[in-house]
């Protein structure tokens, strides 16, 4: 094994974590493919709010309901998010102490889990003007879509929480390191999930 | 909310099928409760008697461990086929009654009603696909797939373990609709508006979306795991073009999973939010759009059928060439054609639905591309063919089965190129055509081929053959079994009769009725006899037995394991030179044992209680969230993300198989096979063949 090869797709650890490079090799590959599989659960709910939009069933539309300024905030603090994990993961792979990695982590669910207070207001927001997903076709699509890209973030930072927990009982053993990378692939993927949510149904609902 | 469902949401004695009998009025309907509580009492009672022998035998703690908790594929694999057993018997005997109610419902009546008859039809299509064909295959994959390519096991046991559990729980979910009723009554597949709370706001809609959720996640997850163990498990010199062809159609298989799999759990979840929080996704008002489900749900559907298909053509591959004593002929060809018909899948989906109101040109495109899978199929069969051409050809069980395929599937290929006209489609939408047309491709096609393996692979997972006489016998009553059930309904359905019907007036029908009937009949024979040959093997497994693993000699690495192989497989990891890896090195008189004795210890994961606990959770939820029993729900869901992370947790995951243990197994082994007299293939089904099989180009030079 050559030093500068990489084992899988995207973010690697690197020849000097020998053994948790190997495990690595096929666990992120294993969760790159279950990324895949997810994304194409993402692209039809996507697909569906597409088909679903012009469905408003007289009720409130996009324009009634969607405000740009908050969800600007929300994409900023996920972007946010997205570079504090980057940061975790270097340190990940660069330090030997797992002290940058941590607060690098801890940072990133915190800007996360802001996105999601923001996200919740959001929907208590458009609840609020009759925005509530039994309303109309358009409005199912949206709540089946975009809480569900909630929900992942919540469980991205409950799975972040459940690697802590990890880290403070064994250390940074194997285990551990290979969680924070898959962590962190499936942070940005979430990161892109969003992007498409922001492009799709709040610039093209609209547009 | 304030009611929590407590204690019985909203179960009511109702659901018990001795209560049709009681509120009967008239014969039919008393018939009808009738038959469904016997279907009940003997679901019932097989629980019953299983749970007696269990516990009179001792067996519980040896069932815990060896069994339920094991991660070992080869375990999981007989658990996956054993599984779709059972199912395929209660399967079975479903359709068995929709062919009595067919005959006896002529001029009304009959034993079934037709509200009773459409949760047969729903049961019988949901059980065949996702928890007998699914099953069946995944276990085939799961037992051979990593000795076929030098592994020692899937690349993440554990969620191979889930994936299991969660299959069988939508199986539990499914015997229990049996005991409280009702199930669905929208088919296997489901239609909306039709199953939304508007039409059917009972539990039956819900028992079929929470059992379908349940194993379509169990398959997604095992799509991941078999795909990432042929890219990163193959042993040195496994290349991807040197891997026997029943791994390169698991891995178009995982594939087509990974990504078929999701349109599904949308298709599904979407559905249960409709039917729970009374979303509008595919209601008839509110802005709903049904057709959205119809595609999202053959953009599953389609692919589906060749992640049904491809294992079995996997299967055929391997009968055609070692019954045949060649190397498969056009190896090349059939990895392209495997791999073109994964693709095509995904591109034909609108032909389930080309009556629904899209334009011409679009399903002409539609046809167009569905004709297309004809082609590589078609290379396949002459494929197939070009195998056995100047072979030693066996007309062995399973190659009789094969034979019996390549005729059989021929013809219902056939009928499919005539329905993917979108102009004869219009003609012979929803009659009993379609349904001859699907039986025809999936019974020849992938039973007789999970049948097959069944057979070519049992000696190597139990040490003995099965019995060859009850081959013979089970495999022609299939044959013709198939035949007489389905070839009548080609004719009922251009005479007219539409799909899923529970009576009927016209007297033509009545005649290919009957004949279908007693195809049916001819099958449960079929059945009875497999498991007769079952027994007869077990009681005669010291005449069958075959110990030195190569019964049939083998093409492929799993023929040079012991049978059974050892729970680590490989002495040592193997090196591979070329295709056909085993039929090379029995040539040169070697073995997969390493070379200077290089035994090492071997790490081999450890039992895990995961699958199970997750199984349990699984089927308890769906069971709770199907009849409201809110204050069960919630507390499960809840216990889901607890488990997984104390799985996060588990460190001690590995245990070590010392090197001295693997080297006295595989020596044992080899003294074995040393004193064990060869045998050639003229006596393969004498009490001769115990396994250590005379190459055939040895045997064809003497």
């Amino acid at each position: 094994m050559s030093a500068t090869q990489t084992r899988h797709p995207g973010l690697n650890l690197g020849s000097n974590h020998q053994s948790a490079d190997d495990r690595a090799e096929t666990e992120v590959f294993g969760f790159w493919v279950f990324m895949m599989s997810d994304a194409i659960l993402f692209g039809l709910l996507m697909a569906t709010y597409v088909v679903m939009r012009p469905n408003t069933n007289g009720g409130p539309g996009p324009h009634d309901l969607f405000e740009l300024k908050s969800i600007f905030i929300e994409t900023m603090l996920l972007l946010a998010s997205s570079v504090a994990i980057g940061f975790s993961h270097l340190a990940l792979k660069h330090e030997d102490r797992p002290t940058k990695m941590v607060i690098w982590l801890v940072v990133a669910m915190a800007l996360a889990l802001a996105f999601v207070g923001f996200e919740i207001h959001d929907f208590l927001k458009m609840a609020g003007k009759g925005g509530v997903p039994q309303a109309s076709g358009f409005l199912s699509a949206f709540f089946a879509l975009v809480p569900l890209h909630g929900l992942h973030v919540s469980a991205a930072c409950l799975w972040g929480l459940a690697i802590l927990g990890q880290l403070a009982r064994y250390g940074l053993d194997d285990g551990v390191k290979v969680s924070m990378v898959r962590l962190a692939v499936l942070w940005h993927f979430l990161d892109l999930v969003w992007i498409g949510i922001f492009s799709l149904v709040y610039i093209g609902g609209l547009a | 909310m304030t009611d929590w469902g407590f204690p019985f949401g909203r179960l009511t004695l109702d659901a018990i099928p001795l209560s049709d009998i009681v509120t009967a009025h008239g014969r039919t309907e008393l018939l009808s409760g009738i038959t469904g509580s016997a279907a009940a009492g003997a679901a019932v009672l097989g629980a019953l008697v299983a749970l007696v022998i269990v516990t009179w035998k001792g067996w519980w703690k040896p069932l815990w461990s060896d069994w339920l908790t094991s991660v070992d594929h080869k375990k999981i694999g007989i658990m996956y086929i054993v599984f779709s057993f059972v199912m395929l018997a209660r399967a079975l005997a479903e359709a068995f009654v929709m062919r009595m109610q067919q005959v006896v419902g002529h001029d009304g009546g009959g034993i079934v009603m037709p509200e009773h008859f459409a949760q047969l039809f729903s049961t019988h299509g949901t059980i065949m696909i996702f928890f007998m064909a699914m099953p069946f295959l995944t276990g085939m994959i799961n037992y051979v797939m990593p000795l076929q390519i030098g592994a020692r096991d899937v690349a993440f046991p554990v969620l191979n373990s889930v994936s299991l559990m969660l299959t069988v729980a939508g199986g539990i979910i499914l015997m229990v609709s049996l005991v409280l009723e009702p199930f669905s009554t929208g088919g296997w597949s489901g239609y909306p508006p039709y199953t939304e709370a508007a039409f059917n706001p009972g539990a039956g809609p819900d028992y079929w979306i929470w059992a379908v959720t349940l194993s379509s996640l169990g398959t997604t997850f095992t799509g991941i795991n078999f795909a990432v163990t042929i890219y990163k498990k193959r042993c040195p010199g496994m290349t991807l073009m040197r891997m026997p062809l029943f791994t390169w159609t698991a891995l178009c298989t995982s594939i087509l999973m990974i990504f078929a799999m999701p349109p599904l759990t949308i298709a599904t979840a979407l559905l249960a939010l409709d039917r729970y929080l009374d979303f509008h996704l595919f209601t008839n008002g509110g802005g709903g759009n049904m057709m959205n489900y119809a595609n999202l749900f053959w953009l599953f559907g389609h692919p589906e059928v060749y992640i049904l298909i491809l294992p079995a053509f996997g299967v055929w591959s391997e009968v055609f060439s070692t019954f045949s004593g060649k190397t498969l002929y056009g190896y090349t060809a059939l990895v392209i054609a495997t791999m073109a018909i994964a693709v095509l899948s995904f591109t034909v989906w609108v032909h389930h639905f080309f009556t629904m109101g899209q334009s011409a040109n679009l399903n002409a495109a539609f046809g167009i591309a569905t004709m297309l899978i004809g082609v590589p199929t078609g290379v396949k069969i002459y494929d197939w063919m070009l195998t056995m051409y100047r072979g030693r050809v066996r007309i062995s069980v399973p190659m009789l089965y094969a034979l019996a395929f390549l005729f059989l599937f021929t013809i219902g290929g056939l009928s499919g190129i005539l329905l993917a006209n979108p102009t004869i489609d219009y003609q012979t939408h929803n009659t009993l055509f379609l349904v001859a047309h699907f039986h025809n491709m999936l019974i020849p096609g992938l039973l007789f081929g999970m049948i097959a393996g069944y057979t070519m692979w049992f000696p190597k997972a139990f040490g003995f053959r099965l019995d060859e006489k009850w081959g013979y016998r089970a495999a022609w009553c299939w044959i013709f079994g198939f035949m007489g059930a389905f070839f009548p309904l080609y004719a009922l359905g251009l005479m007219g009769m539409p799909r899923r019907m529970a009576d009927y007036f016209t007297g033509a029908w009545l005649p290919w009725t009957v004949v279908a009937l007693a195809g049916a009949g001819l099958i449960v024979l079929a059945f009875t006899f497999l498991l007769v040959q079952l027994r007869v093997s077990v009681r005669d497994r010291a005449r069958l037995a075959v110990p030195v693993g190569d019964p049939w000699d083998g093409r492929s690495l799993e023929w040079g394991l012991p049978a059974p192989p050892p729970e680590w497989n490989f002495p040592a990891l193997p090196r591979v030179e070329g295709r056909d890896a085993f039929a090379t090195l029995k040539m040169t008189g070697e073995d997969l044992g390493p070379p200077d004795d290089g035994y090492e210890d071997i790490r081999m994961p450890k039992n895990a209680v995961l699958g199970p606990v997750i199984g349990a959770l699984g089927t308890g939820l769906a069971f709770a969230l199907t009849w409201y029993l809110w204050w069960l729900a919630l507390p499960l869901a809840a216990l889901v993300p607890v488990v997984l992370i104390a799985q996060g947790f588990r460190r001690d995951t590995e245990k070590v198989i010392p090197a001295h243990e693997v080297r006295e197994t595989w020596r044992a082994f080899r003294a074995l096979a040393a004193r064990t007299p060869r045998v050639s293939r003229r006596a393969e089904y004498t009490r001769d063949n115990r396994g250590h099989a005379i190459p055939m180009p040895q045997e064809a030079a003497e």
